[in-house]
């Protein structure tokens, strides 16, 4: 593989751009492998890049129902942050943080990380106890740089926003200046050539239609391009884990629903920080382009449709327009939605499975993107060695049999 | 936009002003149950992609609670009962087959 450089772009400038190579090659699949992962989202495919970077295990593919990143990876608003409450989620998040802080580096691609800042509000005095209770479980974490500020301090931040209510008065904010945000399909597109670059076969337009085991042990999934053999088998499939769990014969904690996204008409820079109103189910960031992109809370039912009610998206609106009344006659350009895995306990699951050598890595639920590369470095590990890691072990999925759940919804509100 | 029609006050109900409860016909288990049952009443879901059992308050209108039969995949409506059954009715059943032939039951 050829590496992106200035010195490449000097080099093509001269040859009327002919010589840039495919970012990743387009395989017919191998009878069999080592490591099959299912699913070339982002956390699939990180799962692949740290196989093959820690563990040396190359003999691995990728299989994809759609195109590479045409999941929730491609479809979310990209908010990335560290400050969640429990130690275990702390510790994750972290690590995928301080990864994404060199991502673009180690993979030779430009992901666009932008440490912006990240405030998430506090428009409730129970938000206020709940977001100082954080910072100080951060500080015991050592996840550096959660503070709490006043109002004043966000109204400096974000000189658009309206903190006086009356509805939704801000009463201060959890601040983290290393959060922010990267762009979604570099992050995908970074990782999938990185993992063709060390001989991995990513297999796109392939529908993995079931799971085939020998007493007990997986040798191997049904696709609809044949079947293909492979040792050990990672599920990444988010929204449809519930289709991938009943082939392989067992039932999770997850529930399927919708959740949407939408971005305004490119405006000139107005706001440099990402912001989050957990209160209200709002959060809005500025892109690049400068268009505005928001996002809201999920639906109420179970829905495959990737679509999703309207309604949501005037009530988040509706909220976000009191907090930034600039934006009220902005139009809004584009609306989608991606089908987010929501587990019992809000928090994602890492872990082996009732079916031996298939581990499962699924429940990011609607805020996994900032997950990828430490998730991806725990499931790694885990099929690698076939038992999780610190980072991985207290997401296994028996939690919900022994009451030990990762309870972050009851503190963050929501779990973006 | 969902459409449902409430079983008890024959509303056709627009989908804000209902609120969703979920998957319907759980077994529920209490005190003395196994860890195992308790998980599966309280957090394993069948979350199909296809045809889905599911209870909805008709919150803004009489308040009760009534189930529904739905395809998450295409958010077509199968039909809509009282909650006080344990099981879904025959018609509704028959209805489902006529459309999906290869429907694997609600079970
Ligand atoms: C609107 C929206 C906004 C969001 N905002 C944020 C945010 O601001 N910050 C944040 O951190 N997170 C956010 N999230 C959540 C985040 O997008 C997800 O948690 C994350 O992208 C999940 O990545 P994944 O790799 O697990 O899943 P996906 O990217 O969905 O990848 C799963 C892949 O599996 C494939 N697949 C499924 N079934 C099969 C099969 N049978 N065979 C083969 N392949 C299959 C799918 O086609 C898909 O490409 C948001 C999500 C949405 C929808
Ligand atoms: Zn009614």
């Amino acid at each position: 593989m050829k590496r992106y450089s200035v010195f490449a772009i000097a080099r093509e400038a001269m040859r009327y751009h002919q010589g840039w190579e495919k970012a990743w090659r387009a395989p017919v699949p191998k009878a069999a492998y080592d490591a099959i992962i299912v699913g070339a989202g982002g956390h699939g495919l990180a799962t692949a890049y740290y196989l093959g970077k820690n563990y040396g295990i190359t003999n691995v593919a990728v299989i994809e129902k759609g195109w590479l990143g045409g999941g929730n990876t491609g479809r979310n608003t990209t908010i990335i942050r560290s400050n969640y409450l429990q130690d275990c989620s702390a510790a994750i998040y972290d690590k995928a943080l301080s990864l994404y802080e060199n991502l673009s580096q180690d993979l030779n691609y430009n992901v666009m990380f932008s440490p912006r800042g990240l405030l998430m509000l506090a428009q409730t005095h129970h938000e206020v106890r709940g977001y100082k209770r954080t910072v100080h479980a951060n500080a015991l974490q050592g996840i550096s740089k959660t503070e709490w500020i006043g109002p004043e301090q966000v109204k400096e931040l974000v000189p658009i926003m309206n903190i006086d209510g009356p509805r939704y008065p801000v009463l201060g904010a959890l601040y983290q200046p290393r959060g922010g945000t990267a762009r979604h399909d570099a992050v995908a597109w970074g990782l999938a050539r990185a993992c063709s670059d060390m001989g991995m076969d990513i297999i796109q337009q392939t529908e993995v239609t079931g799971v085939r085991s020998e007493q007990g042990q997986v040798v191997g999934v049904e696709t609809s391009r044949g079947f293909i053999g492979c040792k050990k088998l990672g599920i990444v499939v988010a929204g449809h884990s519930g289709q991938l769990a009943e082939m392989a014969g067992f039932r999770l904690p997850v529930e399927s629903l919708a959740l949407q996204a939408l971005v305004s008409e490119p405006i000139k820079p107005c706001i440099d920080v990402v912001v989050m109103a957990n209160t209200v189910h709002g959060y809005m960031s500025q892109s690049d382009k400068g268009e505005l992109v928001i996002g809201g809370g999920t639906d109420g039912f179970n829905n495959f449709t990737q679509r999703g009610s309207f309604h949501h998206i005037e009530e988040t609106l509706r909220a976000l327009v009191e907090t930034f009344p600039i934006i009220s006659r902005v139009k809004m350009l584009r609306q989608w939605g991606g089908i987010v895995d929501m587990t019992g306990d809000r928090s994602p699951i890492i872990s082996k499975t009732p079916l031996g050598n298939c581990f499962i890595n699924c429940g990011w639920g609607t805020g996994g993107f900032k997950a990828i590369p430490g998730s991806g470095w725990a499931m790694a590990e885990l099929m690698a060695k076939g038992e999780p890691g610190p980072l991985a072990a207290e997401f296994n999925m028996w939690r919900f049999r022994e009451g030990q759940f990762i309870d972050e919804s009851v503190a963050a509100g929501v779990a973006h | 936009m969902l459409l449902l029609e409430c079983p008890y006050c024959g509303v056709k109900a627009e989908e804000t002003e209902l609120s969703p409860g979920g998957e319907a016909h759980l077994k529920r288990f209490g005190p003395g149950s196994t860890a195992e049952e308790f998980e599966a009443y309280m957090f394993a879901r069948k979350n199909p992609k296809g045809v889905h059992f599911e209870r909805w308050r008709h919150a803004y209108g009489c308040g009760k609670w009534f189930l529904a039969a739905r395809c998450t995949a295409t958010l077509e409506v199968f039909g809509t009962y009282p909650a006080q059954t344990t099981e879904p009715p025959a018609d509704i059943i028959d209805k489902i087959k006529a459309k999906r032939p290869d429907w694997k039951g609600w079970k």
